[in-house]
């Protein structure tokens, strides 16, 4: 027997921990990593599991996967797929949608999802007393702003109802072309009332969790571990082929690597910035990247000197080396970003306006503007800075364009750094000249880069303001007709790449690590993954 | 020992620890930015119901008013991240963690530091002597951000005799509380040199020596005691150092302990995380230090506290 041995061993005080150690060691070799379960690098810490008060990327990963809305995505094109709705129809206007609830939709403890669970959990969504952070995501439907905004007290004027148990239907503030899109949005999946009203805040505790997803939660340790297992009443349960998910909670992408290295994780997060060429180089068939439905910029404040000068905006533009950039700073397969809006969003190629490349002539162009500007080779122009959230990735890029402009305009931009909030408090209160930013969609659609700079718009964050764009992004939403929409969403991007209250620098990458031992997992803009289509050769 | 010295600690401690606690409100909540600014904006409306929903819109001295009636009953209030916990809870969960990683790294601390003082002290000016405290030295210079993932590196990775991170079993724990400990046991080794060369020369070990005993047996029996006087007064800050100071080795090995929610909170303006943990950490750096003086009166007659 080991054990006796182990006694006489430790007996010997020193070499106690040394023999705790090797004796582990046997132990964890002994371990062999069960089939069918998933291991996830997950970034941060989820806040919560409640679809009505997170807003994270992480905490879309785990929701998505306990709860089920009305659809699903295809997991390579991205289409809408039934879900807890079995069909649906549209009105002519595209403003009535009719879902058939599937009569096999179940949650956890066994009760049938109904269409009320839909009319519950929205209205809650729009609640003011939920305080859902992504209640705009409600807005779409009829009332929906009014509500959160306290101006209707009534609930029940939200524009979705139960015409039977079955049978949801749902009015839209306006005809939204991409609305099936935004169902996936873990903002508008339904959620237990019962559960809900009877634990309140603690209800998305493992032993209180009442969900409809393909799987269900097992255990939740705060920046441990999240597990899910499969559930056996979910409608569609014979496809889901994994056992077992863990969503690990590594914030360290270094940490994450190793474990990676390690055979601890199937999917990481990130990869470390320094550790991107190596992987590219030698292991391919781990090694994943593609493009991002989002788009690193610069925000200019036009309300302060120079910058309030459209003609200096448009010289900073035109001066830096995007394709530099991408190949030799940030490496990672970016596009050099010649528009605000990510080529390909929701079936919209911009027309790019800006040079990819610095040559002789945009540079003698950016010089002739910063001259009628009143600032021949830079001279007499106030200092400018330009503002990053602390991160080594942020300040070399900044780096990279602090050289170019002095460069090629002659012009000295100073830098400087803050911590996360310090800086979104300064961007808020436009205390800044130049400002590091990035934009990821919330869904598939243009609208979702292009009404942000609408006069005054909560993510606008540069003061521009611009009649013929506020008018423009109003009726877009208001047009139905494909083609027309996209004549005006390319409208919208020549204002804005006319006026360049911004500086688009990329089109961001999902970089990250993927043992080739999982299957059914794609390469998508929006780094979606529904787990069901997934499994492990 | 005066029992009334002790009495007079304790209760100094309490305006001091009010003293922390008003600080530490007021520092937090006057960093800019707040625990619900996000990079997506969330709109005016939607910001003003989470500030009522967790009374943010009251006024400060309200909410401090608040913060102190609840922490005379021990509630240290939600979190505003993690919304279906409470910092309690939090706390729970993860500061025996952080206290099993702090003993653990002591331990290792201990054994590692008193071997090699003892056995530089023993044949002082030898092979013995060098090897140890050259070593103790890197261990002091070396900081865990570095030592962290080179031994990951090395048995984690190389010879894959121990997992890289997490905190399960047995042998997830090794690293990362050797890591944490490694420049505790530096400290202790030198300490421990330090404090038996010094007694070697006092006259009762002359004595004990021309009275023809070991001299193994002197270390052991004659000098230990009272040179280990210094390691003992370190071993205090030492623990409360370990248990307050793992964010690194935490962070490092993705061990759920109470560093890593010290960080985050402040970064993600949690306020009541904040404010708990630190509450947390002033109390436990109180207590470590007065233990140790209790001690220190045990083992050295000469201490007297009036």
């Amino acid at each position: 027997m080991r054990t006796k041995g182990t006694f006489q061993f430790r007996s010997l005080f020193v070499a106690g921990p040394l023999v705790a150690l090797l004796f582990s060691l046997v132990s964890f070799s002994a371990q062999s990593p069960a089939p069918q379960v998933l291991n996830w690098g997950n970034g941060t810490e989820v806040q919560d599991l409640d679809p009505h008060i997170v807003s994270g990327v992480p905490e879309h990963h785990i929701i998505s996967e306990l709860f089920e809305g009305l659809v699903t995505v295809h997991p390579q094109t991205l289409e809408p797929l039934p879900a807890q709705a079995e069909s649906w129809t549209i009105s002519k206007d595209g403003k009535i949608y009719t879902f058939k609830i599937r009569k096999d939709a179940k949650w956890t403890n066994g009760e049938n999802v109904t269409a009320n669970d839909f009319v519950y959990s929205w209205q809650r969504l729009v609640d003011p007393k939920t305080a859902a952070k992504y209640a705009y995501q409600g807005y779409y439907i009829k009332n929906g702003e009014a509500i959160n905004k306290g101006k209707i007290k009534d609930l029940k004027q939200l524009g979705v109802k139960a015409v039977d148990a079955h049978t949801l239907q749902v009015e839209l503030e306006a005809p939204a072309p991409f609305f099936l899109g935004v169902l996936y949005h873990y903002s508008l999946y339904p959620v237990h009332q019962k559960t809900v009203e009877k634990f309140g805040q603690r209800w998305t505790r493992p032993e209180n969790i009442v969900s409809n997803g393909p799987f269900k939660l097992e255990s939740w340790q705060l920046n441990k571990v999240l597990t899910v297992v499969k559930n056996p009443v979910y409608w569609d349960a014979a496809k889901v082929q994994l056992s077992k998910v863990n969503y690990w909670p590594v914030e360290k992408s270094d940490t994450e690597e190793k474990m990676f290295r390690a055979g601890e994780l199937h999917v990481t997060n990130e990869i470390p910035l320094p550790k991107i060429p190596y992987w590219q180089r030698s292991k391919k068939d781990v090694y994943q990247q593609h493009p991002y439905l989002g788009t690193y910029y610069y925000r200019l404040n036009v309300t302060k000197k120079p910058l309030n000068d459209k003609r200096v905006r448009r010289a900073l533009n035109l001066s830096i080396d995007r394709e530099d950039i991408v190949k030799h700073v940030t490496r990672a397969g970016q596009i050099p970003a010649l528009s605000f809006t990510p080529p390909g969003t929701g079936g919209f190629t911009p027309e790019g306006k800006l040079p990819p490349k610095v040559t002789p002539k945009t540079i003698a162009e950016a010089k002739k503007l910063l001259a009628e500007a009143g600032y021949p080779d830079g001279k007499g122009l106030p200092p400018i800075e330009i503002l990053y959230n602390t991160l080594e990735s942020h300040k070399t890029i900044a780096e990279a364009i602090q050289q170019m402009w002095k460069k090629n305009l002659g012009i000295e931009v100073k830098l400087f750094n803050q911590e996360w909030k310090v800086y979104l408090a300064t961007m808020q209160t436009l205390n800044y000249q130049i400002a590091r930013a990035g934009w990821i969609g919330d869904y598939n659609d243009p609208l979702t880069f292009l009404d942000m700079f609408i006069t005054n718009g909560g993510n606008n964050e540069t003061g521009f303001s611009n009649k013929e764009y506020d008018k423009l992004v109003r009726d877009v939403k208001h047009e139905t007709n494909q083609a027309k929409r996209l004549k005006m969403f390319q409208r919208l991007e020549d204002i804005l790449m006319d006026e360049l209250p911004i500086v688009p620098i990329y089109t961001y990458t999902r970089v990250y690590l993927k043992d080739p031992k999982v299957a059914g997992w794609y390469p998508n803009v929006m780094d979606y993954h529904p787990l069901k289509f997934v499994s492990l050769k | 020992m005066g029992l009334g010295y002790l009495i007079k600690r304790v209760l100094t401690m309490v305006p001091v620890f009010f003293a922390v606690v008003t600080l530490v409100f007021f520092t937090i909540r006057f960093a800019p930015g707040g625990p619900f600014d996000e990079e997506r904006r969330v709109p005016p409306e939607i910001l003003e119901n989470l500030n009522k929903k967790y009374h943010l819109d009251e006024p400060l001295y309200q909410q401090y008013f608040r913060y102190l009636g609840a922490l005379a009953h021990f509630d240290l209030g939600p979190s505003f991240k993690h919304s279906n916990r409470t910092v309690n809870e939090i706390i729970a969960e993860a500061f025996p963690i952080s206290f099993e990683l702090g003993t653990y790294a002591l331990i290792w601390a201990l054994i590692i530091g008193l071997l090699a003082g003892g056995l530089a002290a023993y044949k002082p000016n030898s092979l013995f002597d060098y090897v140890p405290m050259s070593i103790s030295i890197a261990g002091i210079c070396l900081p865990t951000f570095v030592i962290g993932p080179l031994s990951i590196l090395l048995f984690g990775l190389w010879m894959e005799w121990l997992p890289v991170a997490g905190w399960d079993d047995w042998p997830s724990k090794v690293l990362p509380s050797l890591t944490l400990g490694f420049a505790y046991a530096a400290y202790v080794s030198r300490l421990t040199r330090g404090g038996l060369m010094e007694i070697r020369n006092q006259d009762f070990i002359r004595t004990a020596r021309a009275k023809g005993l070991k001299e193994s047996t002197i270390l052991i029996k004659h000098s230990l005691r009272g040179g280990l006087l210094p390691v003992v007064s370190y071993l205090g800050p030492a623990f409360a150092g370990l248990l307050s100071g793992a964010l690194v080795t935490e962070t490092i090995f993705n061990i759920p302990g109470l560093g890593r929610f010290f960080i985050q909170s402040a970064l993600n303006r949690d306020y009541t995380v904040v404010m708990g943990t630190a509450l947390l950490y002033f109390t436990l750096i109180f207590v470590c230090n007065f233990i140790v003086d209790v001690l220190y009166v045990v083992l050295d007659p000469r201490v007297r506290y009036e």
